[in-house]
């Protein structure tokens, strides 16, 4: 019985590393099988190794990733913290109510329309304003719209949600996909599962779709090139509630612009360590002017 | 002037064999007829092998189990013709139908187009044989000619010009009246004369003294030694070949689940783009009517819309239709496209007969540029999004369409066309502020809103436990309402109010109905 090695690597010289099956075959003098042996023994042992290192690259070897693409985010002040959105990623843009999560994510969804890309928006919660999506600029024939069924619980939305998703990812052609959890609690959105993300990262890889998941906390680990976490104040709230002077009526009032903060929490588009960096920018209402 | 004949041997069995493919391997007799009085109409070559022979009755035929027996199908008949035509009609202009099995074709000029004739013949032999049907294909210098070798002789003939005479000499006398084989009396007569004077075939009558034969069989004589000589000339009759691609079948037995069906669609379905192809054309609408059996079992839940009224005379009809967005000719994703939509409104009984038809539209004339972004493909996008309406409802993907008008939810779903939309790029992003998005809440969630001093003060809702507090910001009322001439009338006054989320603050959008009653949280701006 004999077992050789035949290995990608070691194709060329194979070796045999089962002792017994070495010595040839008939009596041999014990002086010839003591010189005989340690030499092959080495060769084994080291042939072995070969063999089980066979196609892997040494680290000092590894090809540096090329960087992806960036697009605009439809706001410059964000494009200036992060450069943009990269293709080929997943961004994660999380934040609490009223943070400024759909804002952003409507503005990069008109600018990914705006370039003439056609954008998927997979809507966990049925959320989506339509004449929101209007002013925000983008190009609606160029939009497809999924909402899934807000009759069912929130499992039921998220599965909806990721079996959209990984259509949409095999289907390709899709200048942005963007994903709408910002209505799922998070203690549900947690329970999809990592391996999820790790498969729509690789989905999305190489290609030139922009994956865009927008939620209240960050549920995709390192399976997301960026993170951003936004929060926001509406403009003269602030204001009013440390004023000493009598509030102002209601109908004096109106709502014409939120400042946003966006703090980039997560970055691996560049070999720089992990920052954190804050931008201010105003959104405005419709009906602001 | 070259002509082509293409003729189909045994037409109804080559019929039955289009619809079947595998049937081509048993031993097949068809038969016709009303019960108990069914005969056998026509056999092939291993039913004959095993004694059936047209005429006999069913009931002896069934005597041997070796032999499947298929009723005669007049769907599957005017199918296979129209194929016939589908393939003459896409070498030549000029194709006259000349019987159910038989279609004759102009050549003239083609050889410049196609290559020589034989090139054309093995062409035309093929182009039948990939729309299902084993045709015999013949040319000569005249139809008749053409007709008669294609008659006699299987596989491909072409005879050159000035030869006919001696090529046709050697088919026997039969083939001269294969088109008088309804009314067999007079045919018969003069076959029986012929037979007696010892002319067995065309060479023999070929001949016959003209005079005397004249003398003994009149014109009829005459006429039928001028098609022996291949020497006969007529005006071709072409036709207008329609532009319709139907294809039917019915079923011995009812099918009851979806997947048997789904067997026989893709049948249907490949034969209608191989028609399609034969043409150069695509679809955009795929018509499918499924004739049904014991349709009281057909649930009370089915929209109305799917089916036609039924009367005794009539069997019900379950219909869909698929319309595409752009014209496509895939059979594989028109057969799951119908699958994703039967799975989504099953007919709901057995059903007993499948009748498929497509509407011919010319290929979309589309060129990618080189710097156009990508788009999906509209097939695979076609198959996905029929795949999501199969998860999330039909009316729940698509695309925005926002309507003249300042309602709430001023809009509506359509479908999602990419080919609808010219790939031109606007303005450039990002030098305008953006603007604030709405989240809307559906269905709109009620509150309870207490006031103090006359302004609001504090906002309750049941359902949401965030979603409660003391107003800290207000700002409003803005009222509006509209279609005030309509049942759908509206009026409302909204509110921006702040509250306390947590640790931070959200905005919502208020709203009292006023004609309705009752306070709304309409959404969140975010």
């Amino acid at each position: 019985m004999s077992a050789v090695f035949s290995t990608s690597a070691a194709a060329s010289r194979p070796f045999v590393f089962n002792r017994e099956a070495a010595a040839p075959a008939g009596p041999q003098p014990e002086a010839e099988l003591s010189e005989a042996r340690p030499p092959q023994r080495v060769v084994s042992s080291q042939a072995f190794k070969d063999a089980r290192l066979a196609g892997i690259t040494p680290a000092s070897q590894l090809a540096v990733r090329s960087a992806p693409e960036m697009v605009s985010s439809g706001i410059a002040e964000m494009d200036g913290l992060t450069g943009g959105l990269p293709r080929g990623c997943l961004t994660e843009i999380c934040g609490s109510a009223s943070s400024g999560r759909s804002t952003l994510l409507l503005a990069a969804l008109a600018a990914a329309t705006r370039r003439g890309e056609f954008s998927a928006l997979v809507d966990a919660s049925d959320a989506l304003d339509p004449q929101s999506a209007a002013d925000a600029g983008i190009e609606l024939e160029r939009l497809l719209w999924v909402r899934c069924q807000p009759s069912q619980p929130p499992e039921g939305r998220l599965e909806q949600l990721m079996r959209v998703a990984d259509l949409l990812l095999e289907s390709g052609g899709f200048g942005m996909i963007a994903l709408d959890l910002g209505d799922i609690p998070p203690q549900n959105a947690r329970r999809i599962p990592l391996a999820s993300w790790f498969r729509f990262r690789r989905a999305v890889e190489h290609t030139p779709t922009v994956l865009l998941a927008v939620e209240r906390q960050s549920i995709a680990g390192s399976c997301s090139s960026l993170l951003i976490k936004l929060a926001s104040l509406p403009r003269g709230m602030e204001m009013e509630s440390r004023s000493a002077q009598p509030p102002i009526p209601a109908h004096a009032n109106l709502l014409t612009e939120v400042n946003i903060t966006a703090e980039l929490l997560r970055s691996r588009l560049d070999r720089k360590p992990v920052r954190s960096a804050e931008i201010t920018f105003a959104g405005k209402t419709a009906w602001a002017g | 002037m070259p002509f082509a004949c293409i003729f189909v041997p045994s037409f109804p069995l080559a019929a039955a064999f289009r619809g079947d493919p595998e049937l081509r391997a048993r031993a097949v007799a068809i038969f016709e007829g009303r019960p108990p009085l069914e005969k056998i109409f026509a056999v092939n070559e291993s039913a004959g092998r095993l004694g059936i022979a047209p005429g006999m009755a069913k009931a002896q035929a069934e005597l041997c189990p070796e032999v499947t027996l298929r009723r005669r199908s007049q769907l599957q008949e005017s199918g296979a013709h129209a194929a016939l035509l589908d393939g003459a009609r896409s070498f030549s202009p000029r194709v006259e139908d000349a019987a159910a099995d038989t279609a004759i074709l102009d050549l003239a000029g083609l050889e410049s187009l196609f290559g020589p004739l034989p090139k054309i013949a093995q062409n035309l032999f093929s182009c039948t044989a990939e729309l299902g049907l084993e045709a015999n294909v013949a040319v000569a210098a005249n139809p008749d000619a053409a007709v008669l070798a294609a008659h006699g002789f299987s596989g491909v003939t072409v005879i050159p010009a000035g030869q006919e005479a001696e090529r046709l000499g050697p088919l026997p006398l039969e083939v001269l009246f294969v088109e008088t084989a309804d009314d067999p009396g007079p045919s018969a007569r003069l076959l029986e004369i012929l037979d007696r004077w010892g002319i067995r075939n065309l060479r023999a009558l070929a001949a016959l003294p003209e005079v005397a034969l004249s003398e003994r069989l009149g014109q009829e004589g005459l006429r039928l030694q001028q098609l022996a000589r291949g020497a006969a000339s007529r005006t071709l009759v072409p036709v207008e070949v329609p532009l319709v691609f139907e294809e039917a079948a019915e079923l011995e037995h009812p099918i009851v689940l979806l997947e048997p069906l789904a067997f026989l669609l893709n049948r249907l379905l490949e034969q209608i783009c191989a028609r399609l192809a034969s043409r150069a054309l695509h679809t955009q609408e795929l018509r499918l009517t499924l004739e049904l059996e014991n349709f009281a079992s057909v649930p009370r839940t089915m929209p109305p819309t799917h089916f036609s009224q039924p009367s005794p005379l009539h069997p019900p009809l379950f219909q869909r239709t698929l319309n595409l967005p752009l014209p496509m000719r895939d059979a594989k994703l028109f057969l799951k496209l119908l699958q994703l939509d039967l799975n989504a409104h099953p007919p709901g009984a057995p059903i007993a007969k499948v009748h498929l038809a497509a509407e011919p539209a010319r290929p979309r004339p589309v060129q990618g540029g080189l710097f156009q972004p990508a788009s999906p493909e509209p097939e695979k996008l076609q198959l996905t999004l029929a795949r999501i309406a199969g998860l999330v409802g039909e009316s729940r993907v698509g695309s925005l369409e926002l309507l003249d008008t300042h309602r709430a939810e001023g809009f509506r779903m359509r479908r999602f066309h990419p080919g609808a939309t010219t790939a031109e790029k606007t303005s450039q992003p990002g030098k305008e502020p953006c603007a604030i998005a709405l989240r809307r809440f559906r269905p709109r969630l009620r509150v309870t809103v207490t006031f103090s001093n006359g302004e609001l003060a504090r906002v309750i809702c049941p359902g949401k436990k965030e979603m409660q507090g003391g107003v800290l910001w207000k700002a409003g009322p803005w009222r509006s309402s509209g279609d005030w001439w309509e049942r759908e009338a509206w009026a409302r006054d909204e509110w921006d109010i702040a509250l306390q989320h947590s640790e931070d603050i959200a905005l919502y959008r208020l709203v009292h109905d006023l004609l309705g009653g009752g306070w709304f949280v309409e959404g969140m701006y975010d």
